[in-house]
C-alpha cells in the first residue's frame, strides 16, 4: 500500500525560493496594513466632507509640494533598488544583492530626514485642527512604517553581508522586499491623498 | 552548490511504528516545567490555554451579568450607584464579545485545525504561541483596571464624544482603548496564522472541497478579521490620541466628526459579530452530522454561505446607525442589505434541519446542544430580520429588543455550540467522555434558563424598555418582566455551573474514550486520544471528505484516504506543504522548535502599551527597543529551519 | 417611585381590530406600558406600527415553523438514545437533502424579498411629514436634560422651555434635535421613532399626534451615568389649547406677590441664577433647564420626579439623592433660603 502514496520525486526541504510560510504570511500582513490606510484615508475624506471654515482644511493652504514631489521620487528609488537587490539574488549575485539593500535603507533614511523637514516646515501642530491632527497621523503612520522598513532593510543588508543567503535560499529577502514595496505604495495613496486633491478641489 | 543539496524524497511507513513514535516524541514533545510552559508552540497546548483563559471570562463577564441581574430584577434597586452599574454593563460587552467569544472560538479552532488537516501543527507555531500570550497579557491589561475601578464606563462600542476627555476625565477608556489595541494585535497575528495554515498545511489530497465546514468558519472569519481589525485599532488610537495628545478626529468644535466613530467601529463590529459565529456555526456543521449518521447536507452551498455572510457582512454596518439621521438613500440601502444577509443563513439553518431529517440522530448532549442551537439561531435572526427594517428599528433599537437580539444571537449561535463542541471533542482533548447524565441535566437547565431569561427581554423591549439604564420606575410595565429575566439567568448561571462541574468531574474521573468515541469521520479521530505532540505518526493521505467513513460511504476517488501509513518526515520537526488549492505535496517545511521570542515579544508589547496608559514614555520605548530586538532575533535565519544557504542540518 | 402622571394614550385600531382581539390580554400590558411601541397614537407611528406587527408576526411564524421542523426531524426517525463508546454504527446517505434547500431558502428569500419591499414603502413614507410643518421645535439633549426651544422668524415669538413639550394636535410639527454635549437620542414612542441628537450636526425629524394626551418619551442613547433618569413629556393638545399655552410661554412670569417671595426671588438670583433663567428676572443661566413657567410643568427633573410642593423641596434640598451625578450639585441654603426660594418657584405659573 505504502509505494502507491503520491511522493515519488523529491521535494524541496526548509525554505526554497518564496515557498515559505513566512511569505505568505506577509502578503496577509500587507493586506491588513493596507486596509490600515485605507481606514486612515477614509477618515482624512470623511472629515474633509464635513463643514470647515473657509481656509482652514488644509490648514495653511494649499500643501507646499516642494519637498514633497522629490521625495516621492526618492522613496520610489528605493523600491527600486530593493527590486534590483531580488533580481540579483535570483540570478546568485551575491555582492549586488547587498548593494541594492543598502542602497535601499540609505534612501529611506533620506526619505526619513527629508519628512523631518516637512514636518518642521507645516505652520500648524498635531493639535492645531482636524486637518493638521489628520496631516500628522496619517503621514506618521507611513513613517514609522518606514522606519520599520528601513530597520528591516539594514538587518537584510547585515544577513546577505554575511552570505546567508543564495540562488534559491532567499525568502527572507522577498518577504522584506514585499513589505518596503507596500511602504511605497502606501505612500502614493498618502500623496495623493493629502498632496494632490486639494489641488482637485477637496478644500474649503 | 546545486539545487539537490536541499532536496529529499520523503520516506513512507505504517503508523504502527514504535521507533517512529518515540524519535518524533523526542523531537516535538515540550519540555516539562515552567520552561517548556512558556517557551512551547504545541498548538494543542495553546489551544487548551486559550479554550481556559476564554472560559476564565465567560465566567467573569458571567458573574457581572449576575450583579447587573440583581440591580434590574426590581424598579428603583440600589445595591449600585450609576457608575458601577455602568462599568460593569461595559465591562461585560467587552468581556463576552471580545475576551471570551472571540478568543473561545480561536482556541478551539488551535486545538483541532491542525488535526482536522491532518498536519503536524499550525503553519507559524511561534506566532501561534505569540497570539495567545498577548490575548492573555490584553485580558489581564483591561480586567487590572477593572480592578482598580478604571474599568470601560461608555459601553462596548464606547461612543464618542461620551468617550473624549471632558466627559470622561478618568483613566477608564485609555486603558479601554489601549487595551483593545493590544488585543486586536494577537487577534490579526492568529488570523493570518489560520489563513497561511489552510493554503500550505493541508494533508496530501485535501483538496479545499474537502475541508472540514468548521475550517471554512474559521478562515472567513479570519479573512474578515485581517481587513475589519484595523478600523477598530485605528479608531481607538485615534481616540487615545484626542484624549491625550489634544488631536481633533473625534472632537466637534474644532472640526471632528462624532459618526467618525460610529462608521469606524460599525466597520469593525458587524463583520466581527459573524466572525465570532461562523466558527460556532462550523462546528456544529461538522459536530451534528455525525450524530445523525449521514453526511451535512450540501457542504458545498454551506461552504459557499459561509463566505458570503461575511462579504456582505462588511455591507451592513450602517444598521447600528439608522437614527443617527443618515440620508434616506443610504438607510434604505443598508436596511435591505441587512435584511438580505439572511440568504446564505437561512442556507444553513435549512442544511442542518435537511441533516436531522434524513439521519437517523443519536441523542447524546452533544447533538442537543446542536440542535437546540438551530432553534435559537432562528429566534436570534429573525429579531436580527425585524432590526433591520428601518422604520421597524427606529423604535426598536437601544431597547431590551435588541438586547435579546444580541443574546440570542450571542448566546445561542457561540455559547451553545460551545457547550456542544466541548461535549463532543472533550474526548480527543483529555482521552475522557463527559459524563452523559449530568450533560442532560446541563443541558435542560441551560436551555429552559436560557429562553426564560432572554426571551422576555423581547417584550420588555417591545413595551419601551431602554437599554443601558441602572434603574426604572415602577409603573413601566416592566417589572415582572425584569424578575423573569433576572430568575432565568440565575437559572442559566447554574446550567453553566453544572457544565463546568462535568468537565471537571470527567476530566479527573471520566470513562475513557477511546480514539473514536463517536465513530466520526474526520481525521482527528483517527490519531490516539489525547493526540501525541505530533499529532500523527505518519502524515495521512485524504481522498474524501469523510477518510474515517470511507468503507460505509463509498464515495472517494481511487484507492481512498490513507490514514494508517503515509509519509514520515522526521529529520527535525518537519511538516509538509502542500499547493493551496489541490493540496499535492510541494515542499518539507522545517518547523521551529519551541521559543521564548513569543512570550517576550508579548510582555514587551504590553510594556510598551503600559508605558503609553501610565505615560510613562521610558517604559513605552524600553518595550519598544525589546520588541524590535526580539523580531531580529526571531527573523534571524535559521539553518535549522532551512532559511540560510547552506543546506538544513539533517535531524 | 411613585407613577408621576397618567398616560392619555390608547390603541388606535384601524384595521388592527382583529389583531387586538387575539393580543386583547397582551394589549391591555401595552396600556399599562407608556413606552410602549405596539401601539400607536401618531400619524408617523400609524404607518410603522403594521410593520412592526407584520415583521413581529412573519418572525414568530418563522420561529414556530423552524422549530416544528426541528422536533419533526428528531421524532421522525430516532436512532440510538445514547452512544455507544467506541462502536461502529451505521452510516448512510440514502437522500441527499438538497431539496430542503433549494426549497426553504426559496421559500424564505420570498419572504424577505416582500420584508424589504414593505420596508421601503413605509420609509418612503414616513421619512418626509405629509404636509409642511408650520412649527417648528428645536430639541437640545444635555446631560440629563432637554431644552426646548419654539422657532420663529419672529425673535419676538421665540422661546425657551424644557423637559416638556407641547404641540397642537393634528398638524405635523417638525423637530430640530442637537446634542449638547454627548449623543442623546429623541423618543416619544406612541408617536414615532428615535432620532439623535449629535453635537455638531442638526438632525430633522417630524412627529404629529391624532389625539390629544401626555406622551412619555425618553433618551434612548447611553450619555452617561444619569442616561436611566433623562425622560421627557410631550403633551398634545387641541390648537386652541396649544395657542393659548404658547402665548403664555411668551409672556414674563408675573411678578412676586409678598415679601416672603421677593426674598425667595432674591435667593433665587443668587444661588440659582447663574445656571438657571426665568424670564424678566436677572437670573440668565443658561446651564440648567429654563424655570420660567416651572408651575407649568406636570414633572421636573427631566419626567422624573412629580411637580408637587414636597418633591420641589426634595430635589432642591438634594438634586445628588435623587440623580446622582446630575450636573445641579446640591445648593447651600438654609431652611429659611430655601423656603422662601421655593414659596418663589410657586408662583411661576
Ligand atoms: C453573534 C452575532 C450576531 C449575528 C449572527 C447577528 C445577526 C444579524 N443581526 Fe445582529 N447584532 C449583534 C450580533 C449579531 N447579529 C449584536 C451584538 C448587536 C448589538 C450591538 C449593540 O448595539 O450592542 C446586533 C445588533 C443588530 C442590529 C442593530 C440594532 C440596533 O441597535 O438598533 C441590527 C439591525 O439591522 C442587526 C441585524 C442582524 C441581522 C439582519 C442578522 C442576520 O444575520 C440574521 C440572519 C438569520 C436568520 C434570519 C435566521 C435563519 C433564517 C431562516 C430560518 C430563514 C427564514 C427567515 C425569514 C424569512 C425571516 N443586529
Ligand atoms: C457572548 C456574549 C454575551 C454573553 C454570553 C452574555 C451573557 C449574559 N448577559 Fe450580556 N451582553 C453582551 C454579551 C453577552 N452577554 C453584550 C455585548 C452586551 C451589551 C453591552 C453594552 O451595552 O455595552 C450585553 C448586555 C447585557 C445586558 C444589558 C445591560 C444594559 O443594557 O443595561 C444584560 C442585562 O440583563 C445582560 C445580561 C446577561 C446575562 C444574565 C448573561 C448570562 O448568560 C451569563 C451567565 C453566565 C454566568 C453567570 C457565569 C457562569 C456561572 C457560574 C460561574 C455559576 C455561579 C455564578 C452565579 C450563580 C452568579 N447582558
Ligand atoms: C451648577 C448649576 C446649577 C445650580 C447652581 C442650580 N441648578 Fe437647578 N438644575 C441644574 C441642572 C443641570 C438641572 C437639570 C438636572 C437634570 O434633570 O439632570 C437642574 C434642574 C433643576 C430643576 C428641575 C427643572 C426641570 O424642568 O425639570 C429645578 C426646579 C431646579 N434645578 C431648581 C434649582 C434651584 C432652586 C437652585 C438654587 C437653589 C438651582 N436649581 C441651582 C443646574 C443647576
Ligand atoms: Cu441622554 Cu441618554
Ligand atoms: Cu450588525
Amino acid at each position: 500500500m505504502a509505494d502507491r502514496l503520491p511522493i515519488e520525486t523529491a521535494l524541496p526541504v526548509g525554505a526554497i525560493d518564496t515557498r515559505a510560510s513566512g511569505w505568505w504570511a506577509m502578503i496577509f500582513v500587507v493586506f491588513t496594513e493596507a486596509a490600515l490606510f485605507a481606514y486612515l484615508l477614509f477618515s482624512y475624506y470623511y472629515i474633509a466632507v464635513q463643514p470647515h471654515a473657509p481656509h482652514t482644511f488644509p490648514e495653511g493652504g494649499l500643501p507646499d509640494l516642494k519637498l514633497a514631489v522629490p521625495n516621492t521620487i526618492v522613496l520610489l528609488l528605493s523600491s527600486g533598488a530593493v527590486a534590483w537587490a531580488q533580481f540579483n539574488i535570483e540570478k546568485n549575485d551575491k555582492r549586488h544583492l547587498v548593494w541594492g539593500l543598502g542602497i535601499a535603507a540609505v534612501l529611506g533614511m533620506i526619505f526619513l530626514v527629508v519628512q523631518y523637514f516637512e514636518w518642521a516646515a507645516k505652520p500648524f501642530a498635531l493639535a492645531s485642527s482636524s486637518y493638521s491632527s489628520l496631516y500628522f497621523v496619517v503621514t506618521g503612520f507611513h513613517m514609522a512604517h518606514v522606519v520599520v522598513g528601513v530597520i528591516l532593510l539594514w538587518a537584510l543588508f547585515a544577513w546577505s553581508a554575511m552570505g546567508y543567503f543564495n540562488r534559491v535560499r532567499y525568502a527572507h529577502i522577498h518577504i522584506g522586499a514585499l513589505y518596503w514595496h507596500f511602504v511605497d505604495a502606501v505612500w502614493i495613496a498618502v500623496f495623493f491623498t493629502f498632496y494632490v486633491t486639494p489641488y482637485l478641489g477637496l478644500r474649503t | 552548490m546545486t539545487i539537490t543539496d536541499y532536496e529529499r524524497v520523503p520516506t513512507v511507513s505504517t503508523d504502527e511504528n514504535q521507533a517512529l513514535a518515540d524519535k518524533f516524541k523526542r523531537l516535538w514533545e515540550t519540555k516539562p516545567g515552567l520552561a517548556g510552559f512558556l517557551s512551547t508552540v504545541d498548538h494543542k497546548e495553546i489551544g487548551i490555554r486559550y479554550i481556559i483563559t476564554a472560559f476564565g471570562f465567560l465566567i467573569a463577564g458571567g458573574v457581572e451579568a449576575a450583579v447587573m441581574r440583581w440591580q434590574l430584577a426590581w424598579p428603583g434597586e440600589h445595591v449600585l450607584t450609576p457608575e458601577q452599574y455602568d462599568q460593569l454593563f461595559s465591562t461585560h460587552g467587552m468581556t463576552m464579545i471580545f475576551l471570551y467569544a472571540g478568543p473561545i472560538l480561536s482556541g478551539f479552532s488551535n486545538y483541532l485545525w491542525p488535526l482536522l488537516l491532518g498536519a503536524r501543527d499550525m503553519a507559524l507555531p511561534r506566532l501561534n504561541a505569540l497570539s495567545y500570550w498577548i490575548y492573555l497579557c490584553a485580558g489581564i491589561f483591561l480586567y487590572a483596571a477593572f480592578a482598580f475601578g478604571f474599568g470601560p464606563n461608555d459601553g462596548w462600542f464606547n461612543y464618542v464624544p461620551l468617550a473624549a476627555r471632558p466627559y470622561n476625565a478618568g483613566p477608564n477608556i485609555d486603558f479601554y482603548a489601549l487595551g483593545m489595541i493590544l488585543l486586536g494585535i494577537s487577534t490579526t497575528v492568529g488570523a493570518i496564522n489560520f489563513i497561511v495554515t489552510f493554503l500550505r498545511m493541508r494533508a496530501p489530497g485535501m483538496s479545499i472541497n474537502r475541508v472540514p465546514i468548521l475550517i471554512w468558519g474559521t478562515l472567513t472569519a479570519s479573512a474578515a478579521n485581517i481587513f475589519a481589525i484595523p478600523a477598530v485599532s485605528l479608531a481607538f488610537f485615534l481616540l487615545w490620541m484626542d484624549r491625550n495628545l489634544g488631536t481633533h478626529f473625534f472632537d466637534v468644535p474644532t472640526g471632528g466628526s462624532a459618526l467618525l466613530w460610529q462608521h469606524l467601529f460599525w466597520m469593525f463590529g458587524h463583520p466581527w459579530v459573524y466572525a465570532i459565529v461562523l466558527p460556532a456555526m462550523g462546528m456544529v456543521s461538522d459536530g451534528l452530522p455525525v450524530f445523525c449518521r449521514r453526511p451535512l447536507v450540501g457542504y458545498t452551498v454551506v461552504a459557499l454561505a459561509t463566505v458570503a455572510t461575511m462579504v456582505l457582512g462588511f455591507g451592513v454596518w450602517v444598521h447600528h446607525m439608522f437614527a443617527t439621521g443618515l440620508p434616506t438613500i443610504s438607510l434604505s440601502f443598508f436596511s435591505a442589505a441587512s435584511i438580505i444577509i439572511t440568504v446564505p443563513s437561512a442556507v444553513a439553518i435549512f442544511a442542518w434541519i435537511a441533516t436531522i431529517w434524513t439521519g437517523r440522530p443519536v441523542f447524546t448532549t452533544a447533538f442537543m446542544f446542536f440542535t437546540s442551537f438551530i432553534v435559537l439561531f432562528t429566534i436570534g435572526g429573525v429579531s436580527g430580520v425585524m432590526t433591520g427594517s428601518v422604520p421597524v428599528d427606529w423604535q426598536l433599537t437601544d431597547t431590551y429588543f435588541v438586547v435579546a437580539h444580541l443574546h440570542y444571537v450571542l448566546i445561542g449561535i457561540n455559547v451553545f455550540p460551545v457547550v456542544g463542541a466541548t461535549y463532543f471533542w472533550f474526548p480527543k482533548f483529555t482521552g475522557r467522555l463527559m459524563d452523559e447524565r449530568l450533560g442532560r441535566w446541563n443541558f435542560w437547565t441551560m436551555f429552559i434558563g436560557f429562553n426564560l431569561g432572554f426571551f422576555p427581554m423581547h417584550i420588555s423591549g417591545l413595551l419601551g424598555m431602554p437599554r443601558r439604564v441602572y434603574t426604572y420606575a415602577d409603573g413601566m410595565g416592566w417589572d415582572w418582566l425584569n424578575l423573569i429575566t433576572t430568575i432565568g439567568s440565575y437559572v442559566f448561571a447554574v446550567g453553566v455551573l453544572l457544565f463546568l462541574i462535568n468537565v471537571w468531574k470527567s476530566y479527573r474521573r471520566g470513562a475513557v474514550a477511546g480514539d473514536n468515541p463517536w465513530d466520526a469521520p474526520t481525521l482527528e479521530w483517527a490519531t490516539t486520544s489525547p493526540p501525541p505532540p505530533y499529532n500523527f505518526v505518519v502524515i495521512p493521505t485524504v481522498a474524501s471528505r469523510h477518510p474515517l467513513w470511507e468503507d460505509r460511504l463509498q464515495q472517494h476517488e481511487g484507492e481512498g484516504s490513507h490514514v494508517d501509513a503515509g509519509l514520515v518526515l522526521d529529520h527535525d520537526r518537519e511538516a509538509i506543504g502542500t499547493s493551496s488549492l489541490d493540496a499535492t505535496p510541494d515542499i518539507i517545511l522545517r518547523m521551529p522548535h519551541d521559543s521564548y521570542a513569543p512570550v517576550i515579544l508579548a510582555l514587551a508589547v504590553t510594556a510598551f502599551f503600559a508605558g503609553l496608559a501610565f505615560h510613562a514614555w521610558w517604559l513605552a520605548a524600553l518595550g519598544a527597543l525589546v520588541v524590535g530586538i526580539d523580531i531580529i532575533g526571531w527573523l534571524w535565519p535559521e539553518r535549522k529551519l532551512g532559511e540560510t544557504a547552506e543546506p538544513a542540518i539533517h535531524g | 417611585m411613585r407613577k408621576p402622571f397618567a398616560i392619555a394614550a390608547g390603541p388606535k385600531a384601524v384595521g388592527w381590530a382583529c389583531l387586538c382581539v387575539v393580543f386583547s390580554p397582551v394589549s391591555r400590558a401595552f396600556a399599562a406600558a407608556p413606552l410602549n411601541y405596539l401601539t400607536s397614537a401618531g400619524v408617523q407611528g400609524d404607518s410603522v406600527l403594521p410593520l412592526t406587527w407584520g415583521v413581529t408576526i412573519i418572525s414568530i411564524a418563522v420561529i414556530v415553523i423552524i422549530a416544528i421542523l426541528v422536533a419533526g426531524g428528531i421524532w421522525r426517525r430516532p436512532g440510538l438514545s445514547v452512544q455507544p463508546a467506541g462502536r461502529r454504527l451505521p452510516v448512510e446517505e440514502k437522500a441527499s437533502g438538497l431539496n430542503w434547500i433549494w426549497i426553504g431558502v426559496g421559500i424564505s428569500s420570498l419572504v424577505l424579498l416582500f420584508m424589504v419591499v414593505w420596508t421601503m414603502a413605509v420609509l418612503a413614507r414616513v421619512t418626509s411629514p405629509p404636509t409642511r410643518p408650520a412649527l417648528t421645535i428645536e430639541v437640545t439633549g444635555h446631560q440629563w436634560w432637554w431644552q426646548v426651544r419654539y422657532l420663529s422668524r419672529d425673535p419676538a415669538q421665540i422661546f425657551t422651555t424644557a423637559n416638556e413639550i407641547h404641540i397642537p394636535v393634528g398638524e405635523p410639527v417638525r423637530f430640530k434635535l442637537v446634542g449638547a454635549d454627548v449623543i442623546h437620542s429623541f423618543w416619544i414612542p406612541q408617536l414615532g421613532g428615535k432620532t439623535d441628537a449629535i453635537p455638531g450636526q442638526t438632525n430633522e425629524t417630524w412627529l404629529e399626534a391624532h389625539k390629544p394626551g401626555i406622551y412619555r418619551g425618553q433618551c434612548t442613547e447611553y450619555c452617561g451615568v444619569q442616561h436611566a433618569k433623562m425622560g421627557m413629556l410631550l403633551i398634545a393638545e387641541s390648537p386652541g389649547d396649544f395657542a393659548a399655552w404658547r402665548a403664555h410661554q411668551l409672556q414674563s412670569p408675573a411678578h412676586p406677590a409678598t415679601g416672603g417671595q421677593w426674598a425667595g426671588l432674591a435667593n433665587f438670583t443668587a444661588h440659582c441664577g447663574a445656571c438657571h433663567a426665568i424670564r424678566g428676572t436677572d437670573a440668565a443661566g443658561m446651564v440648567g433647564p429654563d424655570l420660567s413657567h416651572l408651575m407649568q410643568r406636570h414633572t421636573i427633573a427631566a419626567g422624573i420626579l412629580p411637580n408637587d410642593p414636597a418633591d420641589l423641596e426634595r430635589w432642591i434640598s438634594d438634586p445628588q439623592g435623587i440623580k446622582p451625578g446630575a450636573l445641579m450639585q446640591k445648593p447651600e441654603l438654609s431652611a429659611n433660603e430655601r423656603a422662601s426660594i421655593i414659596s418663589y418657584l410657586e408662583t411661576l405659573n
